[in-house]
């Protein structure tokens, strides 16, 4: 790598601190192989009988996330080594806004839900 | 660098390289860039960061669109649901298509750090190919649906599943778009350093691109299917 992308105190996102081409490509192919698996467990489970019907969302919300763990690891070499730190900080407060958008917007909906009419109720007391 | 025995020392002090402990150790000239001592960090670390961020926020931008699609799932105001909707082998190759051209984007950074004309052209033309095959067949299951009756103007369900899937689509165009203009830019002028930092820019993109696209088929498709 050019002398200007070697950063003893800080690393870009997405850059992968190899000079190995070896390496590099092993830890592609790791990442590709265990994002692949864990696809084909995803279809899976959809169709598989294995797991209690209600549990199978919980399950395939598993799933994505170790995905998307494999992808930010394997994929964008998103590291716990001190040269990541800002940028772990920045992926930890996004998280932290995706987290709240959707499970504010689910818990809060749900919410609502219970305290209207249905709506077949409604029409009937409408005519 | 500096000698092993300082290293040694300031990793104890300050291991996560905050910058007080060893400015304190070393007068604060040499280490800690990036942190407000010893100088800003080079400008492939700074642009890569600022990239990071803005995809960030782009995720924050999705996770709206998802919410949205999760509190309407079953607003279908007697129009189709998910399962009547969705053909799992069509979701099934889109999402290979994609996942292929992530780890063929990955070989194309792999090839750039050895400055492989060559290989970097061919892994992107890959990347670029694959990312094609996606959109023709998302633009496939979206006019079959069109064809149904089943738009965006059918039901909440519907416009909110348009919108979520469409916004990807539309950033993988841009993505594509983006990957010819690498690729002639990598021909033309070479590994000079700023075409290195907008590539690095462009495989982070196609990642994330990717992390959505998860995301998406487990929320929309496969959860969707379900119900």
């Amino acid at each position: 790598m050019s002398d200007e992308n070697v950063e003893r105190d800080d690393i870009a996102p997405g850059f992968l601190d190899s000079p190995d081409l070896r390496d590099a490509v092993q830890s592609y192919v790791i990442g590709f192989v265990l994002a692949s698996l864990l696809t084909a467990a995803s279809f899976y489970v959809l169709y598989t009988h294995l797991i209690w019907g209600p549990g199978i969302p919980v399950a395939l919300a598993v799933l994505a996330v170790a995905q998307i763990g494999v992808h930010l690891v394997f994929f964008m070499h998103i590291t716990t080594a001190p040269d990541n730190t800002n940028n772990i900080l920045a992926l930890a407060f996004g998280v932290l806004i995706v987290v709240l958008i959707i499970g504010g917007s689910l818990w809060i909906m749900h919410h609502l839900n219970d305290r209207l009419m249905p709506m077949q109720e409604m029409m009937q007391m409408q005519r | 660098m500096s000698t092993s025995e300082t290293l040694h020392e300031r990793d104890i002090v300050d291991p996560y390289r905050l910058g007080r402990a060893h400015a304190a150790l070393h007068g604060g000239r040499e280490y800690a860039t990036g942190h407000g001592e010893g100088g800003p960090a080079s400008k492939y670390v700074i642009v890569g960061y600022g990239f990071w961020i803005f995809l960030l926020s782009d995720i924050v931008m999705f996770s709206a669109f998802f919410a949205a699609h999760a509190v309407l799932q079953t607003a279908t105001a007697g129009g189709p649901s998910g399962r009547d909707l969705f053909d799992p082998s069509s979701i099934a190759l889109e999402t290979a298509c994609l996942l292929v051209s992530s780890f063929t984007c990955g070989l194309s950074a792999v090839a750039t750090g050895a400055r492989s004309q060559l290989w970097v052209q061919v892994f992107l033309l890959i990347t670029g190919l694959l990312g094609l095959a996606f959109l023709a067949l998302e633009a496939r299951d979206f006019a079959g649906m069109v064809m149904q009756g089943a738009g965006p103007q059918r039901s909440a369900f519907l416009s909110s599943l348009f919108a979520v899937v469409g916004c990807h689509g539309l950033h993988v165009s841009a993505g594509l778009l983006w990957l010819g203009t690498m690729m002639a830019q990598i021909f033309v002028k070479g590994f000079r350093p700023n075409i290195l930092r907008r590539m690095l820019c462009f495989n982070l993109f196609w990642h994330v691109l990717d992390v959505i696209w998860v995301a998406l088929f487990t929320i929309v498709y496969l959860i969707g299917e379900g119900r």
